[in-house]
């Protein structure tokens, strides 16, 4: 077969083929994407060195991708063999070729005019298994797309769109199964896994993120807020293959800003799920913010390193969250090892033995409103942190911003926001920016490159010693040991996504999406 | 929730978008809750009981972007494109509702009219205060200070004769006063007009824009609160300043 590749390449690209195997030794091909973090681990961590810390100054535009509509562009590609597929705006997925960039097929599926989304038509990405693309679309259906034609194979409703719910994540391909979250924590949703069939489409199996009445946990919840208590599941999660465990971060409880109604911890809002791929089935989870008030989703992907905490060599799972701390669990047991602030944050004293917050009395939304740090877009939010195995740092685009936050009344209607209040800046302190890196093991600051303002955007670190990172409409690369800064590019529009890399004929690429456009970028 | 507040916004505006039509609340229970939501999120702008200050009264009958119920409840969920006034992310579809059935009652009380001869304040603007020399009305004047050509529908009068008075207290985001002192070259002052994390704009009181890489600078001076325009505290008479307050509260959009 290895043989034949190198023979018939052309022949054998339109025989697109990921199997499950392929994902799982990712690293055994480097120059390929082959799911959304590049491999199950979450780490966001490229192994080309073609672009590294003494050429990176002389990377320029390879090619560019205009999308048609205008909405924000969120999307993360997957890169098989010399095919680069995403999704974008507003309901649209795409093949490009990886190293022109002209288009080899395009699907577009129309909307409903009447979806109910918090914040845009936006799509992370993709997942692949075998010749097939697997999609989760903003009106909540799941859609299996034939890789080499874009042809739809099967189209599935994960649920009801006019009830709030809908997806923006990319979907995880964990051996014969396509897991996927969903979205809707504005509309009093219920949240949920699920776990496809992805031959047929068929579910196999559903873990439902709050508890039903009789069911662990569901005495978390006040009388029948469980029932609209949202915890959603919009980020894509990771796989242990060596104890076949996903790990599925959730989203805020529902009313976000308004607690009154909802009191309890609140399960599993705001948590770790660890889940059995083949069945659903909960291994353990560790909730990171108790009955939060504040809209700290913790759904950003989580990062499995193995690394030294407190003497000891670790497999950790780590997240800096978006309540302002930092947190390294055991994998296995989900048990706190580690854990501390990594911005500004004013609502906790600290966090216990268990990594359970101490939370300061009053420091919680109210009517007139109360200034409370980090703001609702956290301390970091849904996009992708990295680890660099080499330096052993945990990197994190930080937002150094408070906000006054107010409590107002929550009334459930299907399909309207169920917010509860909300929250209004706070310029008493400039807001800033910073990429930091972390010792994985502890959360402690090793350095930082400050930023004019808080980003939205991804990083990503590669084995050439760099992270690749975005600051509003720029994008830059720093040294991954000590943080300084050896490059930049203007866009010229606003990022909001995650970077990736790739190599193809011998050339590495760097790739974001940005403003209405993904931006290649390679060496001469 | 995912994001901040503006694409937060935009979404409560489609929900909205979906009801039938528009009806504003009248009991008094709903008036008093808007009122208490008045107070807590847009008296910073408009006053106690819209009187105005940095955003316009709204102690009228007729609101330029609110003419009717359904665009006032535009306005409160959506803001207001290319101004200062942002969409209420805090507000339930109710409370919103509440809101504007306030702000509706706030311009059923007669309105004081602005004290002063406006047409003396005119010749104040363009003689002794030599207001123009830095400020434009419908395109004539300086760019050094803030365009003028609306004011009067943006601003109160009271806040109007504070920022003469004391400039400082207010200034605008976008005139801000900066030094950029560059590692080879001249120091340059002036008003930032843009800044990231790689490079700053500024553009000097002759109104030529210089633009730096920051890794050439060896320090950017910063000073918040501090106006190019000078206090006419003293300058001008007591009635003077009233004068020309009236003038300014007299300039509106040209239609």
């Amino acid at each position: 077969m290895r043989a034949a590749l190198l023979f018939f390449p052309a022949l054998l690209a339109a025989q697109v083929n990921v199997p499950f195997e392929r994902i799982r030794d990712a690293d055994r091909e480097p120059g390929n994407w082959l799911t959304y973090s590049r491999d199950y681990s979450g780490q966001r961590y490229s192994p080309l060195d073609q672009v590294n810390t003494t050429n990176v100054s002389k990377l320029h535009i390879a090619w560019i991708k205009q999308v048609d509509e205008a909405d924000t562009f969120e999307t993360s590609p997957i890169v098989v063999d010399g095919t680069l597929y995403l999704t974008e705006p507003p309901n649209v997925v795409e093949a490009l070729d990886a190293v022109t960039g002209r288009s080899i097929w395009r699907y577009r599926k129309e909307l409903p005019k009447d979806l109910r989304l918090c914040c845009g038509k936006v799509n992370r990405g993709l997942a692949i298994l075998g010749n097939t693309l697997y999609y989760a679309s903003t009106d909540a259906h799941l859609i299996a797309l034939d890789a080499r034609t874009g042809v739809p194979r099967w189209d599935v409703t994960m649920a009801d769109y006019k009830n709030g719910y809908s997806s923006t994540g990319a979907p995880l391909a964990v051996k014969d199964k396509i897991i996927t979250g969903m979205a809707g924590g504005e509309f009093g949703t219920r949240g949920f896994i699920d776990g496809y069939d992805a031959k047929t489409g068929k579910r196999a199996w559903r873990f439902n993120t709050i508890p039903a009445k009789g069911e662990t946990g569901n005495d978390t919840w006040a009388g029948e807020s469980w029932k609209t208590g949202s915890a959603t599941t919009w980020v894509t999660g990771v796989y242990d293959a060596d104890t076949n465990t996903v790990f599925w971060g959730t989203g805020n409880p529902g009313p976000d800003w308004n607690g009154d109604v909802r009191k309890g911890d609140n399960l599993y809002s705001d948590c770790l799920i660890a889940l059995d791929p083949d069945t659903g089935a909960k291994k353990w989870h560790f909730q990171y913010t108790p009955h939060d008030m504040n809209d700290w989703d913790s759904t950003q992907t989580p990062i499995l390193a193995d690394g030294m905490a407190a003497g000891q060599p670790r497999k950790m799972v780590v997240l800096a969250n978006r309540n302002g701390f930092y947190y390294a669990l055991d994998r296995l047991s989900g048990k706190f090892i580690a854990g501390q602030p990594y911005v500004k944050q004013t609502w906790a004293t600290g966090l216990d033995e268990a990594g359970r917050p101490m939370r300061i009395p009053d420091a919680e939304p109210s009517v007139e409103g109360k200034l409370i740090y980090p703001s609702l877009g956290g301390g970091s939010n849904w996009y992708s942190s990295t680890f660099h195995p080499k330096t052993g740092f945990y990197y994190v685009n930080v937002k150094e911003e408070g906000a006054i936050y107010h409590k107002g009344e929550a009334e459930y209607r299907a399909g309207a926001f169920f917010n509860g209040g909300g929250q209004t800046g706070y310029k008493g302190e400039e807001p800033y920016g910073a990429v930091r890196a972390l010792e994985v093991g502890t959360g402690k600051l090793q350095w930082e490159y400050k930023l004019h303002r808080p980003s939205h955007a991804g990083l990503m670190t590669t084995a050439g010693g760099l992270v690749f990172g975005s600051n509003l409409t720029a994008f830059f690369a720093l040294d991954a040991q000590k943080g300084s800064l050896l490059w930049h590019f203007e866009t010229g529009g606003w990022i909001d996504a995650n970077p990736i890399s790739y190599m193809h004929a011998g050339k590495q690429y760097v790739a974001i999406a940005s403003g209405h456009a993904l931006l290649v970028f390679a060496l001469d | 929730m995912k994001l901040a507040l503006p694409l937060f916004i935009s979404c409560v505006a489609f929900a909205a978008g979906t009801e039938p039509k528009v009806k504003l609340p009248t009991s008094r229970a709903d008036l008093l809750n808007g009122e208490k939501l008045f107070s807590v999120h847009c008296v910073r702008c408009h006053g106690p009981k819209g009187v105005g200050g940095r955003g316009p009264l709204l102690t009228r009958a007729r609101l330029t972007h609110a003419p009717d119920d359904a665009a006032l409840i535009n306005v409160l969920e959506d803001g207001i494109r290319g101004t200062e006034m942002p969409g209420a992310g805090a507000m339930s579809d109710r409370e919103i509702r509440q809101v504007a059935a306030y702000v509706r009652s706030l311009g059923k009380v007669p309105v004081q009219s602005v004290p002063g001869d406006a047409a003396h304040g005119a010749e104040i603007y363009r003689g002794k205060g030599n207001c123009a020399g830095c400020h434009s009305i419908h395109g004539e004047g300086g760019i050094e200070g803030p365009d003028l050509s609306a004011v009067g529908e943006a601003r109160s009068a009271a806040f109007l004769r504070e920022s003469i008075v004391n400039p400082g207290a207010a200034v605008p985001d976008d005139y801000l006063l900066v030094t950029v002192v560059p590692k080879e070259g001249s120091r340059v002052s002036g008003v930032r007009v843009n800044e990231d994390s790689f490079s700053i704009q500024v553009r000097d009181s002759s109104g030529r824009t210089h633009s730096f890489w920051k890794r050439d600078l060896a320090q950017v001076e910063k000073q918040p609160g501090k106006s190019a325009m000078p206090s006419y505290q003293g300058q001008l008479s007591d009635s003077e300043l009233t004068d020309l307050v009236a003038y300014l509260a007299t300039l509106k959009e040209a239609k």
